[in-house]
């Protein structure tokens, strides 16, 4: 209990803090950032394993994110028939001459000896193979895109129930990440985390601009959720008599029914979206201590040992006769598909995806933010980076605008200067991100909550 | 008649992928050398550049509009020439002023190039909130004077050709500075005692400690550089295009591509890989339906727009490139850590 006292004292004040949001600002206010700070969480355990356990650089967090947001999308919105028709056809040809040339380059890469020649073989053979199927494909792209264009105009997905995509996203994610950790892997660190972002960014270019498979920047719109709508809600009575029992004590006070009855319609509404947040929040939940039980576990076995011992000396590992490569490319694809899962997670709760709203500030950097806030490998130091950084992401508007209300409370409020400030307070958060970012870095380089070993 | 399809030909390819691929190419190796300079020397990854390269174009603006405001300004060029000898020294101070409160202490303890990485990142978020904070988020012009050198119209006009040939000022002036700048730079490195000291310093850390280099001086030399570097480079790329934060914060994704390409540690190869970036962006991504037009007979002419990739891939260009060098020369086209 004494030594774990640091965890719980800091997730008490954390807890704390979004009840706080819940009294002062609204519960509706406080269980988005809860929600969010648990999708933030999910994140920041797939970088730290990739960070805290094995020392990898993965600065392509954003392209995982998208990817399972893609699996949200093609899981749950409904197949569009016309458009499968228009030009279903020349996509799935499509789709076997990639994995045919993927083959071919692989069989030439078994069966000959490295040389140039082999080298221009392959580069023949995929640059041949891209016109082909860009000719393929390219009719049926735009039929397909010529079908209903304001509504659809994509392939759509399998009409599956949305919680499905939770575990595709993870297996896009991880795929992603194998055939990037098979190429990258080896690289240094610092070059591993600029192809990783690069990558990553190709990955939301292609995301944007395929519009036959993800609509691009029309975004998708009303995605199938797995928690009730707010408008059923409100027309159910079970619903009702629950809010109704919940607020019985305030509404008793009001005398007039006519009063009452608008009082209760009030607190049914904003009930109503307390509890799909609630419903929400029950499954992230569930994905959190899922992922927490399984990294812990991880973590102190002897496979975690032997990745720590990857982390400090790789040669050492090595020589012990354990496969540095092999394990840095699981890792890296356990991580990646960690990520995957928050990327659907995200999508879900949100009901839409928007290829727009990947930046790699966002996604990226600001979860790498949270690692090492947090405490790099320390599962729980992760998940605190994810929730106090969250929390402060969110709530650092209003903390900037006391600032500068209290900073410049001698000017009058029409001076330039302050009208200026109070305009830019959207900014405070990068401020208020990157000086903790290098306070942390400087002064407790291992996060709030530091990696402990303990050899049991 | 077919000699003249021939040379309406070439002005198509001068006027569509030859200046602006220069143009762009040189604002993006003024970026690389800058990184490049940074991690031969200081020896990190700079994941601040595209930021620091917004907060010297920031002042740049700044002083232009200044200098309209009372009235200066250079007649056909454009006054934001005037503004960055100034902006640089503002960007000077604050990469000094950096370096001495975040990155001394890191390369004091010699710690792994990676926290110096993770720390300048820390860097890009404030220099991103205090640009933000200073300018804010949108898109400025602040380009003034003559705006073409040569009009699309009037050399058609003159030569009687179809395609027209237009040359921006801004053009000229990014193409003309970088040369100055860069030759200057490389007679810097080469000749003088301090940039043999730099170099030194680059190659072999304590073999140049040992021999009486002052590691102070040559770390403020490389940010005096980097500063000069990252305005004048960014002030180019504001004046031909246009200064948006985010803009500056997302070319610093081909400005390390191209530093990659050249070999990251050697300035010359940082040089060429901005342009081997910029032309394979624009060769890739340009419709050459028109050029075929010119050159093929009227029998053979083609339907499609004969363009590889579409322009919405054209960031995508440039990392394939710096991943297959890194596949397959990790130490870049021109071999790296050589300064």
């Amino acid at each position: 209990m004494r030594k774990n006292l640091n965890v719980i004292v800091a997730y008490s004040i954390m807890m704390g803090l979004i009840i706080l949001v819940g009294i002062f600002q609204s519960w509706n206010i406080a269980l988005s950032i809860f929600n969010l700070c648990l999708i933030s969480a999910v994140m920041t355990m797939g970088a730290n394993i990739q960070w805290g356990y094995a020392g990898l650089i993965n600065f392509g967090i954003m392209g995982y994110t998208a990817l399972g947001g893609l699996a949200a999308v093609l899981i749950s919105v409904n197949p569009v028939q016309e458009a499968w028709n228009a030009g279903g056809l020349n996509i799935l040809s499509s789709l076997f001459l990639i994995i045919g040339m993927v083959l071919a380059v692989k069989y030439v890469l078994n069966k000959y000896e490295k040389s140039k020649v082999r080298t221009y073989i392959i580069a023949t053979i995929i640059i041949s193979g891209i016109i082909i199927i860009r000719f393929v494909s390219e009719p049926g792209i735009e039929a397909i895109e010529e079908v209903n264009p304001a509504k659809t105009g994509f392939l759509g997905g399998f009409g599956l129930p949305i919680i499905f995509s939770w575990v595709v996203g993870a297996l896009f994610a991880g795929g992603l990440a194998f055939v990037i950790g098979k190429v990258a892997l080896g690289l240094r660190a610092d070059y591993l985390a600029i192809a990783t972002l690069l990558i990553s960014e190709i990955v939301i270019a292609i995301i944007k601009h395929e519009d036959w498979l993800t609509r691009g920047v029309k975004n998708v719109i009303g995605l199938k959720r797995p928690a009730p709508y707010e408008v059923n809600l409100q027309q159910t009575d079970w619903f009702i008599n629950l809010v109704q029992k919940f607020n019985s004590g305030k509404l008793n006070l009001i005398s007039d029914i006519t009063e009452r009855q608008a009082a209760l319609n009030q607190y049914v509404i904003e009930g109503s979206s307390v509890f799909v947040k609630l419903c929400y929040s029950g499954l992230f939940l569930f994905v959190v201590i899922i992922l927490l039980i399984l990294t812990q576990k991880a973590l102190y076995s002897p496979w975690g040992r032997m990745m720590r011992a990857i982390r400090d000396n790789e040669e050492a590992a090595n020589a012990m006769g354990k496969n540095v490569v092999k394990q840095h490319l699981l890792i890296f694809v356990l991580g990646s598909a960690i990520v995957g899962i928050a990327g659907a997670m995200l999508v879900t709760q949100d009901g839409l995806f928007t290829p727009g709203s990947y930046r790699p500030m966002r996604y990226t950097f600001l979860i790498w933010v949270m690692v090492i806030v947090g405490g790099s490998g320390n599962n729980f130091g992760a998940i605190l980076g994810g929730f106090v950084v969250w929390f402060l992401w969110i709530e650092a508007a209003p903390i900037g605008m006391y600032l500068v209300n209290l900073t410049t409370s001698g000017l009058d409020d029409t001076h330039s200067l302050k009208v200026h400030l109070i305009e830019s307070v959207p900014y405070f958060r990068f401020l208020m991100m990157g000086l903790g970012l290098l306070l942390i870095m400087r002064y407790r380089p291992k996060g709030i909550i530091p990696e402990k070993i303990e050899i049991k | 008649m077919v000699d003249m399809d021939y040379l309406n030909a070439i002005i198509l390819l001068l006027n569509y992928i030859f200046v602006p691929g220069l143009t762009y190419g040189s604002q993006l190796a003024l970026g690389a050398i800058f990184v490049t300079l940074i991690y031969g020397i200081l020896r990190f990854a700079n994941f601040a550049t595209g930021d620091m390269m917004s907060f010297g174009t920031m002042f740049t603006i700044l002083f232009t509009w200044y200098f309209q405001s009372i009235g200066i300004s250079l007649g056909v060029l454009p006054t934001a020439l005037l503004a960055i000898p100034f902006a640089v020294i503002f960007m000077v101070g604050y990469m000094l002023l950096v370096d001495k409160f975040v990155f001394k202490y890191y390369r004091i303890n010699k710690s792994p190039p990676v926290q110096l990485a993770m720390v300048s990142i820390g860097v890009m978020f404030v220099t991103q909130a205090v640009v933000r904070i200073i300018i804010g988020p949108s898109d400025r012009r602040f380009f003034d004077g003559e705006k073409f050198l040569i009009r699309a119209g009037e050399f058609k006009e003159i030569t009687g050709l179809n395609e027209g040939l237009a040359i921006k000022s801004t053009q000229v002036i990014t193409i003309f500075v970088t040369l100055i700048l860069v030759s200057t730079l490389f007679w810097f490195l080469n000749k003088t005692k301090t940039g043999k000291s730099m170099r030194a310093y680059s190659d072999n850390e304590d073999l140049a400690l040992l021999s009486g280099i002052d590691p102070k001086k040559i770390v403020m030399i490389t940010w005096i550089i980097a500063g000069i570097l990252a305005t004048i480079g960014g002030a180019l790329y504001g004046l031909d295009k246009s200064f948006k934060p985010f803009t500056y914060f997302n070319n610093m994704l081909p400005i390390f591509a191209a530093a990659i390409v050249g070999g990251i540690g050697n300035p010359f190869g940082a040089f060429l890989g901005g342009y081997v970036i910029a032309f394979s962006e624009i060769l890739l991504t340009y419709a050459y339906k028109k050029f075929f037009m010119y050159v093929l007979p009227e029998s053979m002419e083609p339907d499609g727009l004969i363009q590889l990739l579409s322009t919405d891939y054209k960031f995508a260009v440039s990392f394939s490139i710096l991943v297959i060098v890194l596949l397959y020369r990790p130490s870049g086209i021109f071999k790296g850590k050589v300064l």
